[in-house]
């Protein structure tokens, strides 16, 4: 399953960080963002339930960017 | 500007003003440090700070973390120097900030600008209720509802026009700014502006999945698809900035202690200390990791202005390396109209003979039964007509007035034992035969787009190499249209499995780096718009089939545009090529004149910041691509 959400992130460097940890986040398969678009788009795992997955990506983002925003 | 970038902004200002009062003002010993310490602190609190944050968090490597040890390490040499020289590291971090705000604040702008570019949601709909009109949520419209479009709105919905005339501006859509007419019966197309006319709409799709909302899924998630260059300068980032800082690192000790050990030469500690923060200076890999995204999002969101679609940095990347250029015919350089577009041989007047044939066919809906009855151009009268009887893939025969006509092919002529004439011209062939005796023939062909030709030249203008023409077409017709194009390689009497195998030969041809390009009208091509490198699907506003299957979509049926959307990538390209190549070039030089103690902070900070302003405002250039 695929969801789109909005973000805020500074700089584009920051945006890869977050791109990157998001990745990795158990129940996420794969993340892309765009700090373009100011945009994350992430695809869950079948099994893994997208709201408390994304608490644990906001989490994790919010550790290597303490700046960044991701709203659900 | 945000409200943040203002705070910023009075920020960088009082910093520069404190920094000149204290170097007009002659201070001395713990004064001057504790005023100059100040200052610092008010400029760079943020980043010490991040930068603390960063270290709890196990992240080191990031650039508020490089600037404190730079700027930290620049204030202890000062005070280890005894030189009270404190400007130094209160400049870096001044221009540090300097450089953030005008990244921020630039493309913050551009992508707004680009994002307003793209921007053809429409806001409401005009719904009657009661007499009155409403305005409601577009996606609240159901399928069937009648939608009022006043003059100067966006139209919301796909739909059918059920009153009204009006001239419809489609530029958001296609970039042609040539205003549309419509009137009743006609399609329209949600994202089109309604010019003059009142019209009630009867709706034929959901908002979400009319054109409007299927542009805007494709433009928002093409800056998702990342090209090679992308990644690459990611890929880069990563290793640069812990690269340098291990660099940094090294020469701070590894050439004090040779020279000690091995040169018998002091150590000057303090001088290659500072050389090792001026790599450290350097070491934000931000010039780099901002301009290529922005460049390609500014060539996506100039593409998209002039009707071309493209979903994804990736394809914008694939486009500048096309070589080869496979179209359809029909449909692709075609108008995929047929036309009657001669009338030979006849024995009674044209217009009397058209009129014969529009009757004799006027219950069928075959398309060259209707380019007989456009080309009749008159009232139909059915009760003129009787005895319609169809012989299938031959003809029709019908009483006419009275009169037995027969309208059909050769072979319909064999059958009645008429004898025909063959024609010279190029098409598809009507004959004639009136009472039994041959009346002559009408000639049916595709019409050949404007500026088809125009289009295959501007191809291979653009250094396309091979230009390929496929099509399901009678060989005939097929060279007659290539000769007439200029297209040297044609493929005829192709059906659709054929064609894709031909589409794999050609991939098989190929040189690796080479990128094929297939051009279809999207109707009937979809396997082979998604095996072709790049898969072009034009004149699709309202075809789904088409969005999904293809890489790149032209909003109209201009052929020209395959060209222009190939320019548009190279020019895209190269300023992501220059970009690269500038900001690698300065850095790495910046470093080794570092290293060699040629450039001080000053200058570091300089180049640093002055490379990133000069990649962002190159990369805003791929935004203007209309002149192209």
């Amino acid at each position: 399953m695929k969801k789109t959400y909005r973000i805020e992130v500074d700089c584009a460097n920051c945006a890869n960080l977050m791109e990157r940890t998001a990745g990795k986040v158990p129940g996420v398969v794969s993340a892309r963002v765009s700090f373009m678009t100011q945009k994350m788009q992430l695809e869950f795992s079948p099994e893994a339930d997208p709201a408390s997955v994304m608490e644990a990506v906001r989490k994790a983002c919010r550790k290597v960017e303490p700046d960044c925003q991701i709203f659900l | 500007m945000t409200k943040k970038q203002r705070k910023m902004l009075l920020r960088i200002l009082i910093t520069a003003a404190m920094l000149i009062v204290l170097n007009c003002v002659p201070t001395e010993g713990v004064l001057r440090f504790g005023l100059f310490f100040a200052c610092y602190l008010f400029i760079g609190y943020d980043i010490l700070l991040d930068a603390g944050k960063g270290i709890l968090n196990r992240q080191v490597f990031d650039e508020n973390f490089l600037m404190a040890i730079a700027t930290v390490g620049a204030l202890g040499l000062a005070i280890y120097d005894r030189s009270g020289d404190y400007n130094e590291a209160i400049a870096v971090m001044l221009f540090y900030q300097i450089g953030e705000l005008f990244q921020a604040y630039a493309v913050g702008k551009s992508r707004r600008n680009i994002a307003a570019l793209m921007d053809i949601r429409p806001d409401y709909a005009n719904v009657e209720r009661e007499g009155a009109l409403e305005q409601v949520d577009p996606e609240e419209v159901a399928v069937g509802d009648v939608i009022v479009v006043q003059p100067g709105e966006k139209i919301p919905l796909d739909g059918m026009v059920l009153e009204g005339v009006s001239a419809l501006d489609t530029s958001a859509l296609t970039g042609e700014s040539l205003p549309r007419d419509v009137g009743p019966g006609d399609a329209v197309i949600s994202g089109c502006v309604n010019l003059s006319g009142l019209m009630k709409v009867r709706t034929t799709k959901p908002f979400g999945e009319s054109t409007v909302a299927k542009i805007l899924e494709l433009v928002e998630n093409s800056s998702f698809h990342k090209s090679r260059s992308e990644d690459f300068i990611t890929r880069f980032a990563r290793v640069y900035t812990p690269a340098v800082c291990c660099s940094a690192l090294a020469l701070a000790v590894l050439p004090p202690v040779i020279r000690i050990l091995f040169l018998s030469l002091p150590g000057q500690w303090g001088d290659w200390f500072y050389r090792a923060l001026t790599f450290l200076v350097i070491s934000c890999p931000c010039a780099l990791v901002i301009s290529i995204p922005l460049s390609f999002f500014g060539g996506l969101g100039g593409a998209s202005k002039e009707g071309i679609l493209i979903k994804g940095s990736n394809y914008l990347e694939a486009l500048s390396k096309t070589k080869y250029v496979v179209m359809d015919k029909t449909g692709t350089l075609t108008q995929g109209v047929f036309r009657v577009t001669g009338v030979h041989h006849n024995t009674m007047e044209e217009k009397k003979l058209l009129e014969y044939a529009a009757l004799a066919e006027c219950a069928s809906s075959h398309p060259i039964s209707k380019s007989l009855q456009a080309a009749y151009g008159g009232r139909i009268c059915r009760d003129r007509v009787a005895n319609i009887q169809e012989r299938s893939g031959k003809g029709i025969l019908a009483e006419v007035d009275g009169h037995a006509v027969a309208v059909g092919n050769d072979q319909l002529m064999e059958e009645l034992g008429i004898p025909c004439r063959p024609c010279g011209s190029i098409g598809t062939v009507v004959h004639m035969a009136v009472d039994g005796d041959y009346a002559g023939h009408i000639l049916i062909s595709d019409v050949l787009k404007p500026n088809a030709a125009r289009a295959v030249d501007s191809l291979k203008k653009a250094g396309v190499e091979q230009i390929v023409m496929l099509t399901g077409d009678d060989h005939r017709v097929a060279q007659a249209v290539a000769e007439e194009l200029g297209i040297r390689r044609v493929y005829s009497q192709l059906l659709p499995a054929e064609k894709v195998e031909r589409v794999e030969a050609l991939l098989d041809e190929k040189a690796p780096g080479d990128k094929l390009v297939f051009v279809g009208d999207g109707i009937n091509d979809a396997p082979v718009l998604t095996r072709a490198d790049i898969g072009i699907a034009m004149g699709v506003m309202g075809s789904d089939a088409a969005i999904e299957a293809a890489d790149v979509v032209l909003m109209d049926d201009d052929p020209e545009k395959i060209a222009k959307a190939i320019r548009i990538s190279r020019k895209c390209i190269g300023i992501v090529y220059q970009n690269i190549v500038f900001a690698l070039v300065i850095k790495f030089g910046c470093l080794l004149l570092g290293a060699l103690g040629v450039a001080n902070m000053w200058f570091a900070i300089f180049a640093d910041v002055g490379v990133m302003v000069l990649a962002v405002l190159n990369a805003i250039r791929a935004l203007n691509v209309h002149k192209l």
